[in-house]
């Protein structure tokens, strides 16, 4: 086995979605040739999931009409179950206006007003219509004129499909990282002086799921193995209206533009569980009222996946305010469903949408370990970091506003902190063959149990133990299993494909790996929160508890299958935590 | 290309064969492989080969991600006709009387192994075309002000152009492209179009110049194969032959862009601010009004050396 090579740059980007990409033009705009900026993405740059954000981008454009920051922050805030740190909040506010004039500037097609202004349209959970948005494909616009804004300046190098395996950190500092060369098989030594973890979420461990197969979690799992604490895990989004069978996104801008949730008997529901905002009520609202009327009968079955749904209804918008407003949302029911929403409404049941926990950052993304304490030249940006702006639940069209303002500050703060220090650091010799050891292993073992199989039923405990409603029991199940399903992979995890050239079946196993970390986190984190808030929705204490829980989780690895807890204070700055009603 | 809703929509024959055009890189070899899949109504040809990938054969190479036609990753070529696998149902390409579907990698890409391609090239002639807005006012565009001005009607001039996903089944459709591997591709010139049709756009000239050069746009023979493959609508061989009229017209000096977008004047106050809502309890000695105006601050040198 070779040694392993190595690359270096000043500052380098894991993740090339929103985030990484917003981080790296910041890099570039502001400091130049100054700065030399690598970006690595397991897909090819303009390809991450976050293409897939559909409705909007929150940000207060026109004060003049009556919106303020405060609502904007207080809007978030409550959203969050008062779980979000409100000076975080109140930054992402005060920062977001300009991001969206930025993108405007450098070419985004933002839906616009008649006279030229940009258009904002009604979100769940805001009170004011602040989302902005490219007809409905908002994210996918977002990567395409950032990535395209990169490709204007030079003193950059792209590692389209490299996939990073481990980060490393001693004495408090990042030193380096490892990703696997697709085109030759070998793992690389990325030095730099720092580096921007941009990875995205983990919905990828539930089988229903919105997001793309590339979601695996992967940097939230390598800052877990590296001994970084993981906040707020418990919390995952489900999104209301997740297309059956598939989970391909619904997007709320069907609600937002006046769509209708239909159970069986034909009633709009939701005036008995949100009668003021109704189809608009925040996120975990909506998902547990559908999953009542479904659980108490209202719903309907589909007869090959088994799913049992509700209905969307948009046929009394009518053909052309459908095709104007939600053309994304009409060719996916129609390609993926065979369903044209003109005259038939849509299946839709809660899915795995958002995870609202991350990495452990304070407000301005710096990654911190379990005592507070800056990992130097670490910093981590967009879903995969909880900062946190969205506590215990996201307002839609807020990830995407994260995602920007994170991106510019963990850029600006990484090229910064790479101009104040001489030289990157590296790993030691040693660690860099037990990297090649840990990864080969696997290619190594010459029978064994596919990791397909471990993911599938990975996803399917996930699916069933920690979905919309969870219980003590049931959830104790799930982590045992999740444990078994973690010692058969060390133990037996197999790769059939021996190559050294776009092994993707290797690339599938840790990813697998991966998954089982991120996990176990979410499921131990859920365990001890024995309280009701947010997304974390618990039978067995159905009700908020701010004496005993007013306070974020910090999750430690520990030994090979355990994790340790520690809990934090949520910084309330602004407002007091009151009762959440919509 | 327009998507057939009947064909989609039936139930595809119960068992297909999937033939797979098959590389492998580190032997030289190249196959047909064959697989039999159970399929089921709805059933995708990417959904085929996650089946195949997971129970069958795990050494099958091939690239996906969203799988809901929007990142672009899984472009191949499917019964000779490039397409992207997540948006091709099963029962649109096989039938009872011929249960088989042929997957290839894109034609005109260099195979790297399996179905999956180098884009390495394609990604540069996407970048030499200047795929951004280009402007005078560089220190606006870096520190706006407000928003340029974009109406409707100016967004619609180059908005079917801006629904490219990169995904290159229009330079794999290419006649051209096939013989002539320095040309830009429709892919590549369709983005060119669409940073010139923009209001805000402008050095157009520029980009002009680019073009304005042996083996560009005059290459291109209409053949429209581009335009219907393109999974998104985009309408590439539309962009060249608009392209073509605009250099032209350049060229003879009769091309002047009709407007550069400028930046929207600042919005007279029109209503009040809407009111928080009363269970928004403030801690003791917060002043909202003073957070409502404060500028943001980032310590930089505090965060940095702390």
């Amino acid at each position: 086995m070779p040694g392993v090579e190595s690359v270096e740059h000043d500052v380098v980007i894991v993740g090339s979605g929103i985030a990484g990409l917003r981080a790296a033009v910041e890099i570039k705009r502001v400091y130049g040739e100054r700065v030399s900026v690598g970006v690595i993405s397991k897909v090819q740059l303009m390809r991450s999931h976050s293409v897939a954000a559909e409705g909007g981008t929150a940000a207060v454009l026109y004060r003049e009409e009556g919106d303020s920051f405060s609502l904007h922050a207080w809007d978030t805030v409550k959203g969050s179950d008062f779980l979000a740190d409100q000076d975080a909040v109140w930054l992402m506010v005060k920062l977001a206006p300009e991001e969206m004039r930025l993108l405007e500037h450098w070419g985004i097609p933002w839906s616009r007003r008649p006279d030229g202004r940009i258009a904002q349209r009604a979100f769940g959970g805001h009170s004011f219509n602040r989302a902005l948005y490219a007809a409905d494909k908002t994210g996918f616009y977002e990567m395409q004129t950032l990535y395209n804004k990169l490709l204007e300046y030079d003193g950059w190098e792209r590692y389209d499909e490299w996939f990073v395996t481990n980060i490393n950190i001693e004495e408090g500092e990042f030193r380096g990282l490892y990703a696997l060369n697709p085109r030759d098989g070998n793992i690389y030594l990325f030095k730099a002086k720092a580096a921007i973890i941009a990875t995205g979420g983990a919905g990828r461990i539930y089988n229903f799921t919105t997001y793309s197969h590339s979601v695996t979690g992967d940097g939230l799992a390598m800052a877990f193995r590296a001994g970084l604490p993981l906040k707020d895990m418990e919390f995952v989004q489900f999104h209301p209206t997740g297309l059956v069978p598939s989970g391909i996104l619904i997007s709320e801008a069907a609600r937002g533009e006046g769509g209708y949730l239909i159970n069986s008997k034909g009633e709009r529901f939701m005036a008995r569980y949100a009668p003021q905002r109704m189809e608009l009520a925040p996120r975990d609202i909506v998902s547990r009222a559908m999953m009542t009327e479904i659980m108490e009968g209202r719903g309907f079955k589909d007869p090959v996946s088994g799913l049992e749904y509700v209905l969307l209804d948009l046929r009394h918008l009518g053909e052309d305010k459908i095709n104007e407003k939600l053309p994304a949302i009409r060719e996916i029911a129609l390609k993926h469903a065979g369903i044209d929403p003109v005259e038939e409404p849509i299946p839709v049941r809660p899915v795995a949408h958002y995870t609202m926990g991350g990495i452990h950052t304070d407000t301005y993304y710096r990654a911190l370990d379990v005592e507070g304490k800056w990992i130097r030249g670490l910093f981590v940006a967009g879903e995969a970091a909880a900062a946190s702006v969205h506590g215990a639940n996201r307002l839609g069209s807020n990830s995407t506003t994260e995602c920007l303002v994170s991106g510019r500050i963990a850029g600006m703060l990484a090229a910064e902190y790479a101009l104040r220090v001489k030289e990157a650091r590296g790993p030691s010799r040693e660690r860099s063959l037990a990297e090649e050891d840990w990864v080969y292993k696997l290619v190594r073992r010459e029978s064994g149990i596919p990791s397909y199989q471990i993911r599938r039923e990975l996803q399917e405990t996930m699916d069933t133990r920690f979905y919309v409603f969870r219980d003590g029991d049931s959830m104790r199940d799930g982590a045992l299993k999740i444990i078994k399903l973690r010692e058969a992979m060390r133990r037996e995890g197999y790769v059939e494909d021996k190559s050294r050239v776009y092994n993707t079946d290797l690339i599938l196993a840790i990813e697998t790996v991966n998954m089982l970390d991120v996990a176990l986190v979410i499921a131990k984190s859920a365990i001890a929160r024995t309280e009701s808030r947010g997304a974390h929705y618990r039978l067995d204490y159905p009700k908020r508890d701010d004496v005993n829980w007013l306070k974020h989780t910090l999750a430690v690895r520990y030994g090979e299958d355990d994790v340790s807890l520690s809990y934090e204070p949520v910084r309330i700055t602004t407002w007091k935590p009151t009762e959440r009603r919509y | 290309m327009v998507f057939d809703l009947k064909a989609a929509t039936r139930t595809p024959p119960r068992v297909v064969r999937i033939r797979v055009r098959r590389y492998n890189p580190e032997t030289g070899s190249s196959w047909w492989q064959e697989y039999e899949v159970e399929t089921y109504r709805g059933m995708t040809v990417l959904d085929a080969l996650l089946k195949i990938k997971a129970e069958r054969d795990h050494s099958l190479v091939f690239r996906y991600s969203c799988r809901m036609g929007v990142c672009g990753s899984c472009g191949l070529v499917v019964n000779k006709r490039p397409r992207l696998a997540c948006q091709t149902q099963i029962a649109e390409v096989a039938s009872e009387g011929r249960p088989v579907v042929e997957l290839e990698p894109l034609y005109n890409f260099t195979v790297l192994r399996d179905l999956a391609t180098d884009f390495t090239e394609f990604f540069r002639k996407h970048r030499f075309v200047k795929p951004y807005i280009l402007r005078r006012d560089v220190r606006e565009r870096e520190e706006p002000t407000l928003e340029y001005s974009q109406t409707p009607d100016e967004l619609a001039e180059y908005y079917e152009y801006s629904l490219c996903i990169s995904c290159g089944l229009c330079d794999a459709a290419c006649p051209v492209y096939a013989s002539d591997p320095n040309f830009l591709g429709p892919q590549a010139l369709a983005q060119a179009y669409r940073y010139i049709a923009d209001t805000r756009d402008e050095l157009w000239e520029e980009r002009l110049r680019l073009l304005d050069v042996e083996g560009s746009i005059f290459k291109c023979h209409f053949a429209a194969t581009c335009s219907a493959v393109c999974p998104k609508m985009v309408d590439p061989a539309g962009a060249i032959q608009r392209l073509r009229s605009t250099l032209l017209k350049y060229k003879v000096r009769v091309y002047r862009k009709t407007r550069v977008a400028k930046v929207v004047p600042p919005m007279e106050k029109r209503e009040p601010q809407k009111p928080l809502p009363p269970e928004a309890t403030l801690v003791e000695g917060v002043d909202l009004k003073l957070l409502e105006e404060e500028k943001p601050v980032i310590p930089v040198e505090k965060l940095l050396t702390s």
